[in-house]
């Protein structure tokens, strides 16, 4: 059962992390285009090879999103897939395309989501104010939030997580330092990437502790900062694979949980999603935590760094506080942990933010990380969250 | 009864036919929870079925609305532009005797009053707009 590892990522593209874009504005259309020919240019391989599409939802139409893209593209494909997982989008599209592949109903599957500004509309959208203000969470009549979250004032991501992180504390104590050292270690790395928000703007422990306080116990720097980007991830069969001009990433293992909307109803607010997500790819795979070269888990907060590492097993319930402590989580360091500075240093391009973490885990196994390139890396694991740890996916990724 | 004002008028929930009874109880200082008559366990929001069975025989039964803090926060910024005015907001997570959990506001507290596993009960705080919303208090 599972995935046989026979499909592979060969080609990645991103777009620069930019907190103010003033660059050309495009139609989601068009910069998913962009980024397409932008992978198959990395991969070595062209359109005609492409008979596959996964996508987000896109400004530019309410419904038919695949089909207004492979169309726009020029495409005529056999898997449309959109998928609607928040922040694990972009990991859920990586397993769903291979899981498509060695099916064998189709050969190569573009995975894009564009994250820049689109041009202003001459006729503004009288819906776009609900979305800006709550963020994750529906203001639709007849949603359960609607009704039930935002007249508290439980809205967006920010509350939602430090309620997660109050819990944990109360549970398992807290170190507030062990916290800010995870965004300080990624931002360590976002030095080595010329890409990332924070290039050029190290912060240290204290740093972060100096930052204000949004929503007790989480700093502004423990929480991502948006931004414009964009990326794409072209997955591809063996044959494909073989023909590419980059070292394959295959996909040997996925998992995915989702266990509710707002945070407010799971069973335990402390033991999150991506366990049984990280446990599914581990058996898929046939690895464990200690075979793992790097960890590129999703960050929208370093509560979710923390859990994530727990909860996939590389330590136990309660004692991540320790082990972040005890490793340097650089990629010069003993346990590298989002090596490209992740979204906490990187900055979050919209839902894009998590297809960073699939980008930067294949380019490490592909040897094209510069800078920050791993010694050795023939193994990843690349995670995604979605809303309040609603919803998280995990793939593993091994050389090919 | 109780003392809390609201400076700044919150979004108000809009009852669908299925929550209107939560909703009117509020209205009356009644906490009224779903219970299914088939599994026996208590559900929360309120649904047309069952979260753990599906059964649709759901009775509306009135609780004491006793239970204490699964977590909180301190929003020191506002959540959202139509709270600006109510920060530090004092949200929270009440679990119910019951077993189920709610947001919710903890009203006519100081900060240190927050604690994992404070006890509370219900504060039903009436607004000009006419909706009750649920705030709870220490108990
Ligand atoms: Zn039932």
């Amino acid at each position: 059962m599972g995935l046989k590892g026979e499909a592979a990522i060969v080609g990645v593209a991103d777009y620069k992390n930019e907190r103010k874009y003033t660059g050309p504005r495009h139609f989601f259309t068009e910069q998913f285009a962009d980024l397409t020919h932008r992978a198959l240019v990395d991969a070595g391989l062209d359109k005609n090879d492409l008979d596959g599409i996964c996508c987000t939802a896109i400004r530019e139409a309410n419904m038919f999103a695949p089909a207004t893209l492979a169309e726009y593209l020029g495409l005529k494909v056999n898997f449309a897939e959109i998928v609607d997982l928040g922040g694990a989008t972009p990991v859920g599209m990586i397993w769903r395309a291979a899981a498509a592949i060695e099916m064998g109903i189709c050969q190569a599957v573009i995975c894009a989501i564009p994250a820049r500004p689109i041009p202003s509309n001459p006729i503004p959208s009288p819906t776009a104010d609900d979305l800006r203000f709550y963020g994750s969470t529906s203001a639709n009549w007849g949603s359960p939030q609607a009704e039930f979250d935002v007249p508290y004032g439980n809205v967006a991501q920010n509350s939602g997580y430090a309620m997660i992180a109050q819990r944990y504390a109360a549970l398992h104590g807290y170190d507030e330092r062990a916290l800010a050292k995870i965004a300080a270690d990624q931002r360590s790395n976002a030095q080595a990437n010329p890409n990332a928000a924070f290039y050029g703007k190290p912060a240290s422990i204290d740093d972060v502790l100096a930052s204000p306080v949004i929503a007790d116990p989480l700093h502004i720097l423990e929480i991502v900062m948006p931004c414009a980007g964009g990326g794409a991830v072209l997955v591809v069969d063996k044959a494909l694979a073989a023909k590419s001009k980059n070292r394959p990433a295959y996909i040997t293992g996925c998992g995915e949980r989702l266990e509710s909307k707002s945070m407010t109803y799971q069973d335990d607010m402390t033991r999150t999603p991506v366990g049984p997500a990280s446990q599914s790819a581990f058996a898929m795979a046939g690895k464990k935590p200690a075979d793992i070269d790097v960890v590129e888990p999703y960050d929208c907060y370093t509560i979710t760094v923390l859990l994530t590492l727990e909860d996939s097993g590389f330590c136990a319930k309660g004692d991540g506080m320790k082990f972040v402590t005890e490793h340097d989580l650089t990629y010069n360091g003993d346990f590298p942990v989002n090596t490209h500075g992740g979204q906490l240093g990187a900055g979050q391009a919209g839902l894009a933010g998590g297809m960073s973490q699939v980008i930067e885990g294949a380019r490490q196994i592909m040897g094209k990380a510069d800078d920050r390139q791993l010694s050795r890396c023939d193994t990843a694991l690349v995670t995604g969250t979605g809303g309040i740890m609603s919803e998280q996916s995990a793939i593993i990724l091994e050389g090919g | 009864m109780n003392n809390t004002s609201l400076s700044v008028l919150p979004p108000m929930p809009h009852p669908t036919p299925t929550t209107e009874p939560f909703w009117q109880g509020l209205a009356e200082e009644k906490l009224m929870l779903q219970q299914c008559d088939d599994c026996k366990e208590w559900v929360f929001y309120p649904r047309t079925h069952c979260s753990h069975c599906l059964s649709s025989n759901l009775e509306w039964q009135q609780v004491s609305g006793e239970g204490e803090i699964y977590s909180f926060t301190i929003a020191r910024r506002p959540t959202a532009p139509p709270f600006a005015g109510m920060e530090p907001q004092y949200i929270a997570v009440v679990q119910l005797q019951e077993g189920v959990r709610m947001n919710t506001v903890i009203a006519n507290a100081t900060e240190s009053d927050l604690k994992v596993g404070v006890r509370v009960k219900p504060c039903f705080v009436h607004t000009p707009d006419a909706q009750t919303l649920l705030y709870f208090e220490l108990a």
